[in-house]
């Protein structure tokens, strides 16, 4: 499929299917719905980072006028969680909490104002425990446990996976290098505050709806029947437009299950807006992530092998957690040749919001450490840092020492894109102090190749319905964030039938009417629910040729669909409209409707942990950026950076360069000014749960942005294409700080790089220091045996090496 | 909850009289969206710290969730409801539109009102000029670069020039 030669709409920079509707503010967002004798809940909030609750007096609460419902965590005992393996959260506190904002009552009341006033009047008592700010305090005290299950004591997760000889292969090198680096948290920031409107109809219908502003529709459908113990035929659920999601509204959340309950109870429609405060609580952004790599070089530049250790701060729940983990070591392969490669994964709980999945996921942390510790590598070599990213490319149609099979690979024309764009020869290490250009690579996944829970289904279900006026209406599963997923499948299936995508009826995100797709996460949603929208319209296609070529007395291979018509190739005026050629099958065969769906192909790997990684196809990016450092404050200022992705196909190009300029801008905030800042002292609080003191870029900040789309179409797109929506990202965090050091020659070795890490940067080299800033160590941690797999070039065939137990 | 009553005031809506009933301590932005039913001024705080909720005042972007519903008696609101005319797209919606200058569109209405009181005043702004203009307002999808060029592009129109869109903002550099 990914051949097939595109022409008409494919690669047009088209207006979006829903832009009107944005422009003119007509897009409803959950909280837009309003229904009549509606509720407005909120949740009460924990005050303790860490506690056993003693109590909950709801009484007074209860007895205020207005109030409808109130609802603790007895009322709602089955736990929930978005990976199987940990369902360890509940949708009020059970029997304690875990962080500051862990919600421990709901109440419903006939306005915001009451219910707000209700939360007042309840009464928790609560019994504190030890509370635990850092990784390290958690593996210093696995007691108490912040959970009863995990890999001992509070860590939740340790892997330890080794790809060959590492040791044997880091000895055979002419250079060993040791880097630690540290990534601060950070979050994702949608100006949207999550919002949900649920509807109880009651028996013998028995039925939920709930709008909720979520990328997952699928996975809060599941998490809603298995805790309120509904069957999933009687829960339907709508994911409205999100107002940004960036990862963080991919979890089910409590406040989706506590308002499903209140409708439940009350039988009145019940809602509830996050506050931007509650925003930050529900967090699931970025793990702070301190890293430890060990990596052998041939003078050359050849990589022998590699060691990595990351060590994630994981807040207090599961989340995504297990698999952020993996994926902090699963795409260190995908970019450069690493032949043999040690893995070592650990996830600590703390008193914190959850950390979980943002743009990115679990992959921009190990990428900024990979890209610096390179450039530190190729500046002892004495080779120029694109040079030496040429020279170890990953060859496309390969397979990595850690069982990914890499398609098409566009990172050497990135490269070149981006150094002869941004006048790198001329820059590196040749611009006056205070100015300086750094380079970093990256890739990502277009698509999880698993999904979150095993079965054989496919992932992403099209259904495509043909009407005799010629208008074609596609649905589909898939969640609109703001990525342009909704056109995506309008494109696709205009291509294919030739006719106008704003004549295709786009229904997306609904249980009840759509097939499923599994979400708009892990950049999955061109790929998967665009190869499904391409099967559905070449099935109607077929029907519809059939009945055109009958009718026009030509063979079906003559046909082309275009311009809202259908006809002789060789005689263009022997032809049809595309409505007759539906009147005609309609005619002929009854109602004319189609299916599509897409099932990633299975990957090579087949030891425990070698579900995360794997993807139909890997997107690549290079970048360059430029900085300013201001030697007497440490302000550093990007005036520009230049990118180069290889998304295989554009579908759409303006929407692709609009992604890539977005995560242009969120990668510009990770690297200079976003975290997620704790008070440590007594109480683990948020230091900075508003959107004036979480600093994020302005228009004043952003950089300009020059943008060069590579495209090396891999077989696995539809029509080529791949993922756009996060591996830009990556790439901006290495760039800036190694631009930084080209600029001032320090390093600061942790996002984000503030003034204040440059100052003491500076100032730790003018007193003739090591001009640095970072991380000094990396705790012990009781890891497990190492899960052994021998490479493909070792004669490997993906499985791992069985356990002699003695 | 409170003992108090609902208020009563006139105002102009978007080019109409309008009168609206609401509680007193209510902000232009509950009133817009709980009391007239324009939803499509949007909040991200409610405490004044993205612009999503600008609104104009009397022509003057102001951000609605700080303004009380009383203090617009007899003053003049416009929202993004009010920006199409006659069934037709404001070009400054047009431009957002076909640059796709809105991506999520949470933040647009925002976006495209701080827009259009700037072109106002300033009807060939340079880069630095729209930049300073919509400083206050936050956008997390975009990175801002669509929405300069489309204020660009709808000021360039605005002005009667014919202009289209540059290669390099649909199609990238080569």
């Amino acid at each position: 499929m990914g051949t097939r030669k595109p022409s008409r709409v494919i690669g047009k920079a088209l207006r979006k299917v829903d832009a009107v509707a944005k422009v003119t503010g007509a897009t409803r967002f959950a909280d837009d719905l309003a229904f009549p004798r509606m509720l407005y809940c909120k949740l009460l909030r924990s005050t303790e980072p860490h506690a056993r609750i003693t109590s909950i007096d709801t009484a007074a609460a209860q007895r205020l006028d207005g109030v409808q419902a109130v609802l603790t965590g007895r009322d709602l005992p089955i736990p929930f969680g978005i990976l199987p393996v940990s369902q360890d959260e509940h949708a009020l506190c059970l029997d304690k909490v875990r962080f500051i904002g862990d919600p421990v009552a709901a109440v419903a009341a006939t306005s915001e104002e009451t219910a707000t006033a209700a939360l007042d009047l309840i009464k928790v008592v609560y019994e504190p425990l030890k509370s635990f700010d850092s990784p390290e305090e958690a593996i210093a005290h696995p007691e108490p446990r912040i959970h009863d299950y995990g890999d001992g004591g509070n860590l939740h997760k340790l892997i330890n996976l080794e790809f060959g000889d590492v040791e044997a292969r880091i000895g055979e090198a002419d250079l060993v290098r040791e880097d630690l680096f540290f990534f601060e948290g950070n979050t994702h920031l949608p100006m949207e505050q999550h919002a949900a409107v649920a509807m109880w109809s009651p028996p013998p219908d028995g039925k939920l709806t709930l709008w909720t502003s979520t990328q997952t529709p699928h996975y809060v459908h599941r998490a809603l029947a298995k805790v309120l113990e509904l069957p999933a035929a009687r829960v339907r659920v709508i994911a409205t437009p999100n107002g940004g999601g960036f990862g963080g509204k991919s979890d089910p959340f409590n406040h989706e299950i506590a308002v499903a309950r209140l409708a439940m109870i009350t039988g009145r429609p019940v809602k509830i807006t996050l506050t931007r405060e509650e925003v930050f609580y529900c967090h699931r952004g970025r793990h702070p992530t301190l890293m430890w790599v060990r990596t052998g070089v041939k003078r050359d530049g050849a990589i022998t092998g590699m060691h990595f250790r990351s060590l994630l701060d994981g807040g207090a729940y599961g989340s995504y957690g297990v698999a952020s983990t993996y994926y902090t070591g699963a795409l260190q392969t995908v970019t450069y040749n690493v032949p043999s490669y040690h893995f070592q994964g650990a996830r600590a709980f703390t008193n914190k919001a959850p950390c979980g999945p943002k743009r990115g996921h679990g992959t921009p942390q190990p990428r900024f450490a990979l890209e610096v510790h390179l450039d530190k590598i190729a500046e002892q070599l004495g080779i120029d840092p694109a040079e030496l990213r040429l020279k170890t490319l990953v060859p496309p149609n390969s397979l990595t020492a850690n069982y990914l099979r890499v398609g098409s690979m566009g990172l050497g024309t990135c490269i070149a894109k981006v150094v002869d764009g941004s006048a790198w020869k001329r820059k590196f290490r040749k611009l006056p102090l205070g100015r300086g250009v750094g380079l970093a690579c990256s890739s990502y996944i277009s698509g999880a190749g698993l999904p979150i829970y095993w079965n054989n289904m496919p992932h992403s279900g099209v259904q495509l319905k043909c009407d005799r006026g010629g208008g074609v209406t596609v649905f589909c599963g898939s969640t609109e964030i703001g990525q342009g997923s909704d056109s995506i499948l309008a494109y696709i299936v205009a291509e294919v039938l030739g006719i106008d995508p704003f004549d295709i009826a786009v229904v997306t995100a609904d249980t009840d009417l759509t097939p499923v797709d599994l979400g708009s996460y892990s950049s999955r949603v061109t790929l998967m629910s665009g190869n499904a929208a391409l099967q559905a319209a070449e099935r109607a296609r077929q029907i519809l040729a059939v009945h055109a070529a009958e009718k026009l007395q030509v063979p079906v291979e003559h046909l082309t669909f275009a311009a809202g018509r259908v006809f002789d190739t060789r005689d263009r005026k022997r032809g049809l409209s595309f409505a007759e050629a539906v009147q005609l099958a309609e005619a002929a065969e009854g109602t004319i409707g189609t299916v599509g769906s897409y099932t990633p192909p299975p990957g090579p790997g087949k030891y425990r942990g070698a579900g995360v990684g794997p993807s139909p196809a890997y997107s690549y990016s290079a970048c360059v950026a430029e900085v300013e450092v201001d030697p007497e404050t440490g302000i550093v200022r990007v005036p520009t950076i230049w990118i180069a992705h290889d998304v295989g196909r554009s579908i759409n190009s303006a929407s692709v360069i609009g992604q890539v300029e977005g995560s242009i801008y969120m990668g510009l905030g990770e690297a200079l000014m976003e975290e997620m800042a704790y008070r440590g002292d007594l109480k683990v609080v948020h230091k900075i749960p508003s959107l004036l003191e979480y600093k994020s870029p302005t228009t004043l900040e952003m950089c300009d942005v020059i943008t060069y789309l590579v495209e090396d179409p891999d077989p696995n797109g539809p029509f080529g294409a791949k993922e756009v929506g996060q591996g830009p990202l990556l790439p901006v965090m290495p760039a800036v700080a190694n631009a930084v050091y080209d600029a001032v020659g320090v390093r600061v070795d942790e996002v984000p790089i503030t003034p204040e890490k440059v100052l003491k940067a500076l100032r730790g080299k003018g007193k003739g220091e090591e001009g640095r800033v970072g991380p000094k160590s990396f705790p012990d941690i009781p890891w497990p045996e190492p899960t052994r797999v021998p490479t493909p070039e070792e004669g490997g065939d993906g499985k791992a090496v069985e356990r002699v137990h003695a | 909850m409170s003992n108090e009553s609902k208020v009563t005031i006139s105002l102009s809506v978007n080019g109409e009289p309008a009168e609206v009933a609401f509680m007193p301590h209510k902000t232009l932005l509950e009133v817009l969206r709980e009391d007239l039913g324009l939803t499509g001024t949007k909040h991200g705080c409610e405490l004044g710290e993205c612009g999503t909720c600008t609104v104009l005042l009397d022509g003057t972007p102001v951000l609605s969730c700080l303004v009380l519903g009383l203090a617009c008696a007899g003053h003049a609101v416009r929202t993004v409801e009010g920006m199409a005319q006659g069934g037709k797209l404001h070009p400054l919606q047009e431009t957002f539109a076909d640059l796709g200058a809105a991506q999520c569109g949470y933040c647009t209405p925002a976006f495209l009102l701080a827009a259009e009181a700037l072109l106002r005043d300033n009807p060939q702004p340079t880069r630095d000029e729209i930049k300073d203009a919509l400083a206050g307002n936050l956008c997390r999808c975009t990175g801002y670069i669509k929405i300069y060029e489309a204020v660009e592009l709808a000021a360039a129109r605005m002005r009667g020039e014919i202009a289209e869109p540059a290669r390099e903002s649909l199609y990238g550099h080569t």
